[in-house]
């Protein structure tokens, strides 16, 4: 199969998917999705990770369902994606509704030296979301696709899943706090107000 | 919403040299939960821990959330506590070694998280292949600043489990209560 290269550029994607992002809690996987995620704007509601590869879309899962009346969105690359697919099947039997899993994916290994991943090879994350029980997933190339995706990840019953292909330029780093209970104790007071201490 | 099929699992026999107390100890450990206030139950299954997934998935107040690989569930607690939920794991020893990765963000964060642990490994034990990851369950889990309990008495699970979990919530950590196979019973291949 042939190749199909990517164009869209990660940080304005980002940037788009958060602009309008109301009171969406937001999960970023580890490495550029985390910068990417800060440059758009940093917020509480963010929660930043820097290590458990492979557990993002997981971490999202259990704050979906911790949270049910609040949209929940996961923005991971394919290489923390493909390290947990397993959570694609878990995700699609427990069926979350306010849930939109959204993979930047540059095929790339970005914080090793951008060695190509699995995606740059043809395995396709949204088929396996689809074949998962995803209500809705998708792989968006263009800026027109990506426009039509973006409502989806706010408002369209979930889970969702949507792949998006961007190039494997690296944007600079914009580095969030990195502290583990600094990270949680803000979010936590954000959604929970006085009893996240209690 | 797609429909999740269940089939009908018979269980292979278990033979236990303990008295009623041994058949007791799921459903001691089902109150303590919901007396922890624990709401998101993540688990591999296995055959020890039947009787207690059975428990949880008909509370109505508990969300049992059957994964593809433990470490799914130690993410999970991740994301419940960020939303304000409390979390248990139910897993075999066998899965323990799949955990350890994820529980260095359980550290590192700070999330606390009770792990409920059926061993293999240790009582008469048929499977060669299980005695590895069961030797090796508490000094892993130890290694990853895992507070681990272990219980060898029937009558002494319920109590443990409490005491651990009231230990992982006050003080936010990941403790892991090690339930001995004499107490499970020892599964048998014949």
């Amino acid at each position: 199969m042939k190749h199909k290269k990517p164009t869209l550029e990660r940080r304005s994607v980002v940037a788009g998917i958060l602009k309008d992002r109301g009171g969406a809690l937001v999960v970023a996987g580890l490495g550029a999705t985390c910068w990417d995620t800060m440059a758009a704007g940093d917020s509480p509601l963010n929660f930043y990770t820097w290590g458990g590869m492979g557990g993002t879309a997981m971490i999202g899962l259990g704050l979906a369902l911790a949270q049910p009346k609040r949209r929940v969105l996961v923005i991971t690359g394919d290489g923390d994606m493909l390290m947990g697919l397993g959570s694609l099947a878990t995700i699609g039997v427990q069926q979350p509704r306010n849930l939109a899993l959204i993979v930047i994916d540059n095929e790339r290994y970005g914080e090793t030296g951008m060695q190509d991943t699995h995606t740059r090879f043809g395995v396709d994350l949204a088929g396996m979301a689809k074949s998962a029980g995803f209500r809705m997933s998708g792989t968006a190339y263009t800026a027109a696709q990506l426009k039509t995706w973006i409502p989806r990840f706010h408002r369209q019953a979930g889970p969702v899943f949507c792949a998006i292909k961007v190039t494997a330029h690296a944007a600079p780093m914009v580095l969030p706090l990195r502290e583990g209970p600094a990270l949680k104790n803000r979010f936590r007071e954000a959604v929970l107000g006085a009893k996240a201490h209690e | 919403m797609r429909k999740v099929e269940r089939k009908n699992n018979s269980e292979p026999r278990v033979t236990s040299h303990e008295s009623r107390a041994s058949l007791a100890w799921p459903d001691e450990v089902h109150a303590n939960l919901r007396d922890l206030g624990v709401c998101q139950v993540g688990y591999v299954p296995d055959t020890g821990h039947a009787r207690l997934i059975r428990l949880v998935q008909a509370d109505r107040r508990m969300r049992a959330v059957a994964l593809t690989t433990e470490e799914e569930g130690v993410a999970m607690a991740v994301g419940a506590w960020l939303g304000g939920e409390r979390s248990a794991l139910l897993l075999q020893s066998s899965g323990a070694g799949n955990c350890i990765n994820m529980l260095g963000m359980i550290a590192e964060v700070r999330v606390p998280l009770l792990l409920l642990v059926t061993m293999r490994g240790q009582w008469g034990e048929f499977n060669p292949w299980q005695v590895p990851m069961s030797q090796a369950t508490a000094p892993a889990l130890a290694a990853i600043q895992v507070v681990v309990r272990p219980v060898d008495q029937a009558d002494d699970v319920g109590a443990t489990v409490a005491a651990a979990g009231r230990l992982a919530f006050n003080t936010g950590r990941a403790v892991a209560v090690l339930i001995a196979q004499r107490v499970v019973g020892t599964k048998e291949f014949k």
